[in-house]
C-alpha cells in the first residue's frame, strides 16, 4: 500500500493545528497567524480578479502544514476552485505569492511543480488504456520501463483495478475512472495533491466509500492534499482541517469538529450543518455570556462569540439537535412556548419544524435513539437549550 | 404499478406471448422508421445508384459494331485471324455497308471504328458511298479496291471483336493500352499514352491541396476551438461566408487577383519587387491555390468540431502530471483530433479527386483533372465509353483508397462532429 515507505505523516509537528487554531487572516486585527515558518504551502496576500473589476478571491493567506489533509468548501463562485488552480499553476495571482516547501512557485509552469491533481471530471486521456494513463507522469519524468511497470503496478493495487489495466477509461464506471484519477495523480509520489471535486459525479453510496478510500489513502502515504468540495459532509469526513470559503474570503479554518461546534460567524454556521438563526439585539454582556433580546420572543441567555458591545445586532446560531422538548422547568435559562407546525419523519431522527416567537422556521431535531417522543402538529409544548448551546455572532 | 402489471400478466395468460406482442410492436415501430426513410432511399436510387450503375455499365459495354455490322461479325467467327478473311466476309461487309448507307448509320459506325484505329472514319464512310454501288461479286478484291483499309488485318481483328457486346478497350485505353493488330493487347503509342500521368496528377493535386487544407486548417480550427465564444462566432462567420458565395465566382476572384495584370502582379510591379509579371495562374501553383481555399472549410469544420469536444482539462492533466506545453498537446490533445483530421482529409480528398470547374479555370493544359476528360468525352467527342471508363476507374480507385483508409484509420475512428 504504502508507496512510499520512507516518508511518514508527520504527528503534530511544530504547528498545533486546533490548540492555538492557525486562523488565516484576512482584515488586519483579526487573529494573527500562529504558525508560518515550516509551512508547506504558503499563500501570502493572494488576490485575483479575472476582469479587473471584482476580486474572485481577496487578500488570502493560508498555510498548509506537511502531510494535511486540508479542505477548501464553500459554495460555487465562492474562490476555492481559483485558489486550487493558482496553486495547481492554472491561474495566475493577480498579486500575492505562493511557496511550496518554502521556495517561490510564483513564476513556474504547472508541469514543474510536481504536484498530482484530481479533477472534478477526472481528465482521463481517452485514447490511452488504464495502464498507459497512469504511465503518463514516469514516462514524461523518463523512467526506464521496467520501474514504470512495477509502479503502475503498484498504483493499480492501490486502488484495487489490477485486473482493468488493458481497458479504456469509457469502458470504466464512474467510480473506476475514479480510481483511475487517484492512482494517477499518486503514481509519480507528489508530495502535494490536489483535488477539485473528485467525487462530484459519483452517487451517494459510492461517494461515501471513495471518501474513506481516499482518507486512508492519504493517512497511509502521508501526503498532503488540498481537497476542493462544496459538500460539508465530505469536507467533515475527510479532512484535518476546513477552510469555508464565501465570497472569496475564508470565513473560518478550523478543524471538522471546531468547525461545527464552535462556527465564528452566521454564514459558517449557517453553511456546516443545520442551524437555527435568531436576529436579535444585544442587550446585556457579561463575560463570555450576554443576553440578547429578540424581538417579539422574548431575551435569550447566549454564548457571547464575537459580540462586541452591547446595543449592536446579532445572529444567535442554535443548532437543532441541541434543543430539548418539554425541558423540566428551572434546569435551563432559555425556555419559550412553542406550537408544532410540520413533523418530517427521516428515519434516524425526527425533523420538528416549530414555530416560536412568531417564527415558524425554527427547527428541531429529535433523534430516534429512544424512540421518538410523540410530537403531533398543532401540539402547544415548550423548547429549551443552554446558554453554551446558543452562539451570539457578529450579524454580517 | 399494480394495474401496469396486472395488463402484462392478462396479456400472456390470455394466450398470447409476451415475446410476440414485442415483435408486433416493433415491427410497427420498424415500418414506421422505413417510412420516414423510403424517399430519401428512392431518391439515392435514382439519382444515384442508376447513373453509377449504368455508368459503370457502359465502361465495357458497347455493341455498335454487333447492332450496326450483324452480317460481317457473324461471318468473322470463323476467321483465324492470322490472313485477310474470304469471301464470305468481304460478301458480308458490302451487305452490311450498303444497309449502313441506306439506314445512314454508316458515320456511327465509322466513329466507332476510329476510337480504335485513328483516320479510318472516313475511309469508311466512303467506303459506305461506294459499296453501295455494287450490284454483284467477287466482293474481296473490290472492297480492297474502294479502300486499302479493307486489306489490312487490324481492320478485321477490330471487326472480329465487335463481335462481342462487351469491350475491354475504353479501359485498355484509359489506363494507357491498347489491341494490337492481332488483339494482343499493347501498350498505347506516346501520342495517346496520357491517362496515367493524368490519373497521377488527380492524385498528385489531391494530396497536395489535402496537405495544405490540413497545414492552414489545423492551427485555425485550434485558435477557433480555444478562442472566447464571441471571437470564435466572428472568425467562424469569416469561414463560412465563403460558403454563400459559389465556388465558381470564388474560383473567377483568383482569375482577378493572380492574372498577369491582376492586383497582386500590378502590386508588386509598382512596388518594384518585381520587373515582369509572375506566372501565378493558368498553372499547377494557381490550381492548387484556388482549390485550397475552396476546401478548406471541408477540412476546418470537422477537425473544429472535434476539438470543440475534447475537455480543456485534458490537457491541464497532462501539465500537472509533468508533460511540458508541447510534450502535452502532442501526447494528449493532437491524437484526440485524429478523428477529425482523418474526417476532414478524407472529406477534402475524395472531393478533390472529381474537381472539375477549377482546373478548368485556373489550370493550364497541364492541370487537368481527371473530371475535366470526363466532361470533354461526354460533351464534346461523346465518346461515352471513354467517359464511362475514365470515370468508373476514378470510381474504383476511390473506394479502394476509402477501404485502404479504413484499414488504416478505421471509419469509427471518423467523427465529422
Amino acid at each position: 500500500m504504502d508507496l512510499r515507505p520512507g516518508l511518514k505523516k508527520p504527528q503534530g509537528g511544530d504547528c498545533p493545528l486546533v490548540g492555538g487554531v492557525p486562523v488565516a487572516t484576512h482584515a488586519p486585527g483579526s487573529l494573527k497567524q500562529t504558525c508560518v515558518n515550516d509551512a508547506f504551502v504558503k499563500f501570502s496576500g493572494i488576490q485575483k480578479t479575472y476582469d479587473g473589476e471584482t476580486l474572485v478571491v481577496k487578500n488570502l493567506n493560508l498555510d498548509i502544514a506537511q502531510g494535511e489533509f486540508l479542505t477548501m468548501l464553500g459554495p460555487s463562485g465562492s474562490g476555492k476552485t481559483t485558489t486550487l488552480m493558482m496553486l495547481a499553476g492554472f491561474e495566475v495571482p493577480t498579486q500575492g505569492s505562493i511557496l511550496l516547501g518554502g521556495r517561490s512557485i510564483g513564476g513556474m509552469p504547472p508541469h514543474k511543480r510536481d504536484i498530482g491533481m484530481v479533477f472534478q471530471n477526472y481528465a482521463l486521456f481517452p485514447h490511452m488504456t488504464v495502464e498507459e494513463n497512469l504511465a503518463f507522469p514516469l514516462k514524461v519524468r523518463k523512467l526506464g520501463k521496467p520501474e514504470i511497470e512495477v509502479r503502475v503496478k503498484r498504483a493499480l493495487d492501490m486502488v484495487r483495478l489490477g485486473v482493468q489495466s488493458k481497458r479504456r477509461p469509457g469502458q470504466l464506471s464512474g467510480g473506476q475512472q475514479q480510481r483511475v484519477a487517484l492512482a494517477r495523480a499518486l503514481v509519480f509520489e507528489p508530495n502535494l495533491v490536489l483535488m477539485d471535486e473528485p467525487l462530484g459525479a459519483l452517487d451517494k453510496q459510492l461517494r461515501e466509500e471513495m471518501q474513506l478510500e481516499i482518507k486512508h489513502i492519504h493517512d497511509n502515504l502521508g501526503i498532503t492534499v488540498v481537497y476542493v468540495t462544496h459538500d460539508q459532509g465530505e469536507a467533515l469526513t475527510m479532512s484535518d482541517r476546513i477552510a469555508v470559503f464565501n465570497d472569496g474570503v475564508i470565513q473560518q479554518l478550523a478543524t471538522p469538529a471546531e468547525l461545527y461546534e464552535r462556527p465564528q460567524n452566521p454564514f459558517v454556521a449557517q453553511f456546516i450543518g443545520e442551524n437555527n438563526r435568531l436576529n436579535g439585539k444585544v442587550i446585556a454582556l457579561n463575560g463570555t455570556t450576554c443576553t440578547v433580546e429578540i424581538p417579539g420572543a422574548g431575551n435569550v441567555q447566549a454564548l457571547a462569540v464575537n459580540v462586541e458591545m452591547v446595543g449592536r445586532p446579532t445572529v444567535l446560531s442554535l443548532r437543532p439537535e441541541r434543543v430539548k422538548l418539554n425541558p423540566t422547568p428551572g434546569s435551563l435559562p432559555n425556555v419559550f412556548s412553542a406550537r408544532v407546525a410540520e413533523v418530517i419523519y427521516l428515519g434516524d431522527h425526527v425533523r420538528v419544524r416549530m414555530s416560536v416567537g412568531g417564527r415558524d422556521d425554527f427547527v428541531v431535531k429529535l433523534s430516534n435513539s429512544e424512540g421518538v417522543a410523540h410530537v403531533e402538529p398543532g401540539a402547544a409544548m415548550t423548547v429549551g437549550w443552554r446558554a453554551e448551546d446558543c452562539r451570539a455572532l457578529a450579524a454580517s | 404499478m399494480a394495474t401496469m402489471a396486472t395488463t402484462a400478466v392478462q396479456t400472456s395468460s390470455v394466450g398470447v406471448p409476451l415475446r410476440i406482442t414485442l415483435q408486433r410492436v416493433e415491427r410497427r415501430r420498424k415500418l414506421r422508421a422505413f417510412g420516414l426513410v423510403l424517399p430519401l432511399l428512392l431518391f439515392i436510387v435514382i439519382a444515384f445508384v442508376m447513373p453509377i450503375g449504368r455508368m459503370m455499365f457502359d465502361a465495357v459495354h458497347d455493341d455498335t459494331l454487333l447492332v450496326l455490322m450483324p452480317k460481317t461479325t457473324a461471318a468473322l467467327s470463323v476467321w483465324d485471324g492470322k490472313d485477310l478473311p474470304d469471301e464470305s466476309a468481304y460478301a458480308a461487309l458490302a451487305g452490311d455497308l450498303k444497309e449502313a448507307w441506306s439506314q445512314k448509320t454508316a458515320g456511327r459506325i465509322g466513329e466507332r471504328m476510329n476510337y480504335e484505329l485513328s483516320g479510318v472514319a472516313s475511309e469508311v464512310k466512303s467506303s459506305a458511298r461506294k459499296a453501295s454501288m455494287l450490284s454483284a461479286g467477287p466482293y474481296k478484291a473490290a472492297m480492297i479496291d474502294i479502300s486499302s483499309i479493307w486489306g489490312q488485318r487490324e481492320v478485321w481483328s477490330l471487326l472480329k471483336r465487335g463481335r462481342s457486346a462487351y469491350t475491354a478497350f475504353y479501359l485498355l485505353r484509359s489506363a494507357d493500352f491498347q489491341y494490337g493488330p492481332e488483339s494482343q493487347i499493347v501498350a498505347s503509342p506516346p501520342e495517346n499514352a496520357i491517362f496515367r500521368d493524368i490519373f497521377l496528377r488527380t492524385l498528385g493535386i489531391s494530396i497536395g491541396v489535402t496537405a495544405a487544407t490540413l497545414l492552414l486548417g489545423f492551427p485555425l480550427a485550434y485558435l477557433l476551438a480555444t478562442l472566447p465564444a464571441r471571437t470564435s462566432n466572428l472568425l467562424m462567420m469569416a469561414i463560412l461566408t465563403s460558403f454563400f458565395t459559389s465556388v465558381l465566382v470564388r474560383t473567377t476572384a483568383w482569375v482577378v487577383l493572380l492574372q498577369d495584370h491582376g492586383l497582386i502582379n500590378e502590386t508588386l510591379m509598382a512596388l518594384h519587387i518585381l520587373s515582369q509579371p509572375a506566372e501565378l495562374i493558368f498553372n499547377r501553383f494557381g490550381t492548387v491555390l484556388a482549390m485550397t481555399h475552396i476546401q478548406l472549410p471541408f477540412t476546418l469544420l470537422p477537425i473544429y468540431s472535434v476539438m470543440k469536444s475534447i475537455s480543456p482539462s485534458h490537457v491541464r492533466a497532462a501539465r500537472s502530471l509533468g508533460a511540458g506545453p508541447f510534450y502535452a498537446f502532442w501526447k494528449v490533445y493532437f491524437p484526440q483530433t485524429l478523428p477529425g483530421i482523418a474526417a476532414g482529409c478524407l472529406l477534402t480528398f475524395i472531393l478533390c479527386l472529381g474537381y472539375y470547374i477549377t482546373p478548368a479555370l485556373v489550370g493550364g493544359p497541364g492541370d487537368m483533372m481527371v473530371s475535366n476528360f470526363v466532361a470533354t468525352y461526354t460533351n464534346e467527342q461523346l465518346n461515352w465509353g471513354m467517359a464511362s471508363a475514365l470515370g468508373a476507374i476514378l470510381l474504383t480507385a476511390t473506394l479502394l483508397l476509402y477501404f485502404v483508409f479504413n484499414k488504416l484509420v478505421g471509419l469509427d475512428q471518423i467523427r465529422m462532429g
